[in-house]
Formats: structure tokens, sequence, C-alpha cells
């Protein structure tokens, strides 16, 4: 089955493709296969399926990736329980 | 807690260090309790190391989360594989999850490695995490963080310099443990291993289909059922009303009328919509949510069941697709792909006309009642 995509151009993830040395982790810990290296650096080839976990960018010795991730999941039961209860580190939310 | 724990110990294993406690490769039922979150919290596993089969000082490494769920998929994928399972404390959440809060993290793992002092119970430096655990383990600093060198000849170097990169001082006793990011999915365990620990494309994608849907939705309704009472509560005040005051027999009559169709609204946000979530053609979950709930009200019209008055029909248009929507939008952390900046742009966006739909649609339910 075809992967789901959210919605399209709002990932904040970005790639310094200068500092990147082709280590190829971000490849290996993208959970949506939005990388790949074409010769001999990371490129960014499925922007849209990247759910900012912020797996590469925390994998990435050269910190070559940059991405807002949050708590590691786009979640609005999340997002309500921060705004009334404050910054609070826990989402809360019993399904994660 | 104790009992859960001595239930699926079946043995223990010598090594140099101490005894290990041999765990069981075969399941019981305790995973379908666990989805309805019966008895949840009692669903920890004690942090620390584990044996399945008989492993010995060159066996792999595994790496979970100490919720029950997580340990109990390990296990039974390494059926008949001799290895050692490392479990974090993640005070009871999966390895994703916690992974994004930082409990499955760098700082916990170094700790546990050094707490149970795996580098002496085995003799190669490869431990095994599952790739959604790069959310919150930076490979490289594990590596780094468990080297261990001798300590410095006083003069060379600065004692407190020591701590932050043992490579510095060049000679090193222990490289440290190098991560190797697993598949995402235990039962992809054995392929990886015949891959030569290399992950394939396949292994290393998060999917989220019909099945991974199904299963996430019981935690959601039950999760969500303090939410769905305040509901009945509010309806079964607002039906009270009536033009001569307070309707007592009213208050029960269309209160649990209220309460039928607002069961059936959050049923179709949380349930069916999740469902068939590729097939509604648009990327927003609280417009799909919407979308469906506009459905179940236009079905619920033509079988008479919002009533005869105007403004209750209406009224019922615009909450039941309301709950829909919102209950919609809640799925997307259960969902594997939503993205955080993508769930703030649609929240910016249905937030308000949820709550402009439920604020008219109670009024207008108020107004059906006085006229």
């Amino acid at each position: 089955m075809k992967t789901m995509v959210y919605i399209k151009d709002v990932v904040t993830l970005k790639l310094n493709q200068d500092k990147c040395n082709g280590c190829g982790m971000c490849v290996k810990v993208c959970p949506h296969a939005v990388f790949n290296i074409e010769m001999g650096k990371a490129e960014i080839v499925k922007q849209d399926y990247c759910m900012e976990c912020g797996a590469c960018a925390l994998n990435c010795r050269q910190a070559a990736i940059t991405v807002l991730s949050g708590l590691g999941c786009g979640c609005a039961t999340g997002i309500i329980e921060n705004y009334f209860a404050g910054n609070r580190k826990d989402c809360g939310c019993s399904s994660c | 807690m104790k009992q859960k724990n001595r239930q699926m110990i079946i043995g223990t294993v010598n090594t140099p260090i101490r005894e290990i406690p041999q765990v069981a490769t075969k399941l019981y039922w305790g995973a379908v309790k666990v989805r309805w979150l019966i008895g949840r919290d009692h669903y920890l596993v004690a942090p620390g190391l584990y044996a399945t089969g008989k492993p010995d000082e060159s066996s792999d490494v595994f790496v979970t989360a100490n919720y029950k769920l997580s340990f109990d998929h390990l296990r039974k994928n390494l059926d008949g594989i001799d290895a050692w399972i490392l479990v974090l404390d993640t005070k009871g959440v999966n390895v994703w999850c916690a992974a994004g809060k930082g409990t499955f993290g760098t700082s916990e793992l170094v700790h546990r490695i050094k707490v149970t002092r795996l580098g002496k119970i085995v003799n190669h430096r490869k431990i095994i995490v599952p790739q959604l655990g790069a959310v919150g383990i930076a490979a490289h600093l594990v590596k780094s963080l468990t080297a261990v060198c001798p300590k410095p000849i006083p003069g060379t170097i600065k004692q407190s310099q020591t701590n932050i990169n043992p490579r510095i001082l060049g000679e090193i006793v222990d490289h440290g443990f190098r991560v190797i990011f697993g598949p995402v999915r235990a039962k992809d365990i054995k392929a990886f291993i015949q891959n030569r620990y290399q992950t394939t494309t396949e292994m290393r994608t998060v999917t989220f289909n019909f099945s991974d849907r199904i299963k996430l939705l019981t935690v959601d309704i039950v999760y969500a059922r303090y939410k769905l009472f305040a509901a009945f509560a509010i309806m079964f005040l607002l039906s009270a009303i009536d033009p001569q005051g307070v309707n007592l027999i009213q208050a029960i009559n269309n209160g649990l009328t209220a309460m039928i169709l607002i069961t059936l609204s959050y049923f179709t946000g949380i349930l069916i919509t999740p469902v068939v979530l590729p097939y509604i053609p648009v990327r927003m979950f609280a417009f799909k949510g919407l979308i469906s709930g506009f459905f179940l009200s236009g079905i619920l019209f033509l079988t008479g069941d919002l009533g005869v008055g105007y403004f209750g029909i209406a009224a019922w248009f615009l909450l039941l697709p309301a709950i829909s929507s919102f209950m919609t939008m809640n799925f997307t952390g259960a969902s594997t792909f939503t993205s955080l900046s993508g769930v703030k742009k649609e929240m910016k966006i249905f937030v308000p006309i949820q709550i402009f739909m439920v604020s008219t649609g109670l009024i207008l339910y108020i107004i059906n009642n006085l006229t």
C-alpha cells in the first residue's frame, strides 16, 4: 500500500549539504525514507513525507540537519495539553 | 508487577558478573488486555539485563523500553535466538514515544550500560537499538560516552578533560559501544541478522496500514471517554430548558437522544474516520473528521433521527461534524506520519471552526427548546 502523505510544504526539515560528509546515518534512522545519498552527499528526496521526528538531526554528527521536532510526533492532544498546562515536557497522552 | 515478572522468567544465565534472568519467548494473552488499558499502569518491566535462550559473551544485545508490550514483542521475536535484552527505564512508555520524550535516550542508555556492567558481560562492543529509538539516541554520543580510558598521568592532562572526550588521551582501553539501528518492527529481527545486521529500506520504513490503525483505535476510544461523559452532562442540562422554565421529562427524553447522537459522532470521528482515513480525499485530519461528521448528520437527517424542529436539525448539523472533526484531529498523535508543523497548521484553521460550530450549535439547540 502507498504511504500516506500529510499536509504539503509545511515541514521544517533543512539540510546543509556543505557540512554533510555522506556518512548515511540520516538514511539509516529515517522512518519515512526522506533521505538519499547521491555522489557522497545526503539529499532530501521526499520532504513532504517527513514527520519531524528529529532522529536524523540528533544522529548527524556534522550538525548538517535541522528540524523543529517538538516531542517527536505531531499530536493535536499534546498541543492542546501543552496550551493549557504550560510548557510541560510530557504530552500526557496515553496513546503514546 | 513483581508477580508479572516472575511469570515470564523461566531461569537464569550465568555470567562472570552475576546471574541474569532468562525470559520466555512464548507469550500469553496479556497483550490483548493492555490495548484496552486494562491494568495498563501495571505493565512495566523492571529495567536491566535479561536473556533469551542461553547467550554468552559473544551474543547480540538488543535494547528496548520497559513497556511490557514493547518487551514482549521483542522477546517473542527472539524465539530460538540466544541474545541479551537491555531494558531501559522509560516509565512504561513504548520506544518511539519515549524516544520523543527523551526517556529512551542517550543518557539512559549509557547509564544502563554502566549499571548492568554490560562491558564485562559481553566481549564485543555492538548494541542493537530499534530504529525508532534514534529519535532519542545519538549513536555517536553513546560510543564516546561509553568509552573508557586509563587515568591520566598527573600533570599531562587535566582531570576534568577526561570527561569530555576520552580519545584525546590517545590510549583507550575500551572504545565504547557502537549503536547499530535495527529494524522498526521486531518481527524483522531474524531477517536483519541474516542480512548481516543491515536494515533494508522496507525494514526502516514506518507503515500506517489498516491493521496498524485498528490496533490504535481501542486505546484512543478508552482514553477520550471522560470528554464524552462531560458532553452528555451538558446536553442533559440544556435539554431541560423549555418555554415554561425547566422540564425534567424533556430533559431525560431529549438528553437520551442527544447522548446517542453524540456517541455516534464520537465514534465516527474516532473509529470510522481513522479506518477509512486514506479514502477521504483531503489531507487535514480535522477536515476528514468534519466530512465524515457531515455524512453522519445527513444519514441521521434522512432517517428522521435529528428531530423535526428546524433549529434542532441545524444544531445537530453543526454539533455532530464538530465533534467528529475534533476527535479525528486528536488521532494525529496516534498516526505515524503527521508532522508537528502540519498539526499546528490544521489546528490554526480548524479549532476556531470547531469552536464556532459548537457554540452556534448549542445556541440553536436552546432556541429550539424555547420555540
